[in-house]
């Protein structure tokens, strides 16, 4: 079964660029389903993106987050080839996490040139 | 302005219908089609490069294509790829698998879809293939509107990327008639809202409906199956000519019909030439 | 002689743990580990629970903050005039502020503004980017957390009903 984290986490000098797409319904509460019934509030509380131990960006969600979240940051400190693990919990008590290795900054463009997938 | 637009759309449908009499199958002129359809399209928005049109509303609008770019960046419709991925490499319980249905191996074939089937006497999509290839290798053909139809042509349309369109009309009266067939259902008007599919994507192509800007029929089919914003899902061919049926109020046909898929035959063929843009985010 | 597998699931996890532990310390890493093990998972004790239930832009920021908002020229948002679409609006959020702790995101006229909010540790950028929920034509408001006060931008966003939902 495929990860519900998506990660692209490229460095380029000491900066590192991470995006991240997580899977998941983000559901508000607000909205009612085909039977006219209120789908209760499913959605992600904390996204959290650790390296080398530390924690480099937390993330907090409420429901106004939209489905299949995305995110976008960046952080000194990191070089490619390293890990960067990105785990997230939600309302329900569900979670994911990935480990994911940085690249470098030719990797994104020689992606799409070839049709590949990379988290 | 806005009347000799009106008047060129009618002058475009008005061509059309003249140089294919009813009935008279040897009058049916495809390559005379193409040439008007895209001349239509390239004179209406002369700044709008070809190879552009196949991002749809976005080709229109440059406050909407921020935005869809940002999205894009990272699009939500990775996760049908993957999961298409997957489903490639998944055998079916007889041990063979997608790949063996397909020409390539099903890599980087969807810029040929649909096509004419001269045994079978009629259109074959993309999404009918897949169905066909799951039934002949003894498994339950999936629903044409749902994710995992949407999922493998996401992954087929992804390996496609950048290829062009080629849609082949072979010299045979039923290619040409189901061509032609394609294009009346094009043309023609139908529902409570009494539009037909050129009302809104010829016609009013470019124009703000509410706040959705309407795409061009020309490379119209290139960015599917696409993560629409308003579903949040993934929807197919299939899944998006039975809503704007609806929206139109007007009955849908069934998935797949013969009708549909000769309407994706007519369209993909005006699109010969663009690049496949798929799959694709839309609001 | 107790070997793990025979243990029921639940007992046979603690029996691991309690090991683990056990010979963890006395080789010292148990403190690494449980360092290690908590900086890995997302932990949900972090989650602002009040703020999050606050029905009011100004109640949000209080519970979020516990201090009012300036106005400031440099908390920078980009957002777009008309969302394409309510249910996904792309939005960035970027400071020049120094000492940047955190960053948040609200929506006014949604029924509990509190969007988001982020940690912002030493070495990470002020700069986020998200996509967002609109229920209706709101102001949406970035805040930005530095040396210990509080600086906001907003910018409202129309929202109305796409023509093609189907």
């Amino acid at each position: 079964m495929a990860s519900t984290i998506r990660v692209r986490a490229v460095a380029s000098g000491d900066n590192t660029e991470v995006q991240a797409l997580v899977q998941h319904p983000m559901d508000s509460g607000f909205v009612k389903d085909a039977k006219g019934n209120l789908i209760p509030p499913h959605h992600i509380e904390v996204v959290e993106f650790v390296h080398s131990g530390k924690a480099v960006f937390t993330a907090l969600w409420g429901p106004a987050v939209a489905k299949d979240p995305y995110v976008k940051f960046s952080f000194k400190g990191a070089q490619k080839g390293d890990d960067l693990t990105v785990s997230w919990v939600d309302n329900e008590g569900g979670s994911d996490s990935l480990v994911a290795k940085i690249l470098s900054a030719a990797w994104p463009a020689w992606r799409w040139l070839c049709g590949c997938l990379v988290h | 302005m806005r009347m000799s637009r009106a008047l060129t759309a009618v002058g475009l449908m008005l061509a059309l219908a003249a140089a294919q009499p009813v009935g008279a199958a040897d009058a049916v002129n495809p390559d005379a089609d193409f040439k008007a359809f895209r001349d239509y399209f390239t004179k209406r928005f002369p700044n709008v490069p070809l190879n552009d049109f196949v991002n749809g509303p976005y080709s229109m609008d440059a406050e909407l294509r921020k935005q869809w770019l940002a999205i894009d960046d990272f699009p939500p419709y990775d996760f049908a790829v993957d999961r298409g991925k997957e489903m490639f490499a998944t055998p079916f319980k007889n041990g063979k698998s997608y790949g063996d249905c397909f020409p390539g191996k099903g890599i980087g074939v969807r810029q040929n879809y649909p096509y004419f089937d001269d045994k079978a006497g009629e259109v074959i999509t993309l999404e009918l293939a897949l169905n066909d290839c799951r039934k002949a290798n003894g498994e339950e053909p999936y629903s044409y509107v749902n994710d995992d139809m949407a999922s493998l042509t996401a992954y087929m349309a992804f390996t496609s990327r950048g290829k062009l369109f080629d849609i082949k009309i072979p010299n045979d009266p039923r290619a040409l008639a189901a061509y032609q067939t394609g294009a009346e259902y094009f043309y023609s008007r139908r529902g409570q809202l009494n539009f037909s599919c050129a009302s809104c994507h010829v016609q009013s192509a470019g124009e703000h409906i509410r706040t959705e800007v309407l795409a061009p029929a020309l490379g119209i089919l290139a960015a599917m199956p696409i993560y629409r914003s308003e579903w949040g899902s993934m929807g197919t061919i299939s899944r998006r000519f039975v809503t704007c049926n609806i929206q139109v109020r007007g009955v849908p046909l069934q998935p797949q019909d013969e009708l549909y898929r000769d309407v994706e035959y007519y369209l993909s063929y005006m699109s010969n030439g663009l690049p496949i843009s798929g799959p694709g985010a839309r609001p | 002689m107790i070997f793990a597998k025979d243990l029921p699931g639940r007992t046979r996890r603690r029996f691991l743990k309690g090991l683990l532990a056990v010979v963890a310390s006395s080789l010292g890493l148990r403190a690494w580990l449980k360092t290690a093990r908590a900086a890995a998972a997302a932990d949900v004790a972090k989650w602002p629970k009040e703020a999050f239930a606050q029905k009011t832009e100004a109640d949000a920021i209080k519970a979020l903050y516990g201090k009012e908002a300036e106005v400031s020229d440099k908390v920078r948002l980009d957002a777009p005039e008309i969302a394409e679409n309510g249910a996904v609006v792309p939005i960035t959020v970027s400071s020049a502020l120094p000492d940047v702790t955190s960053i948040a995101v609200l929506v006014s006229e949604n029924p509990f503004p509190l969007a988001s909010a982020y940690t912002i540790p030493p070495g990470t950028s002020a700069m986020v980017s998200n996509r967002l929920k609109m229920a209706k034509t709101s102001k949406v408001v970035a805040l930005v957390e530095s040396a210990g006060k509080v600086y906001s931008a907003s910018k409202e966003v129309k929202v109305t009903v796409g023509g093609c939902g189907g």
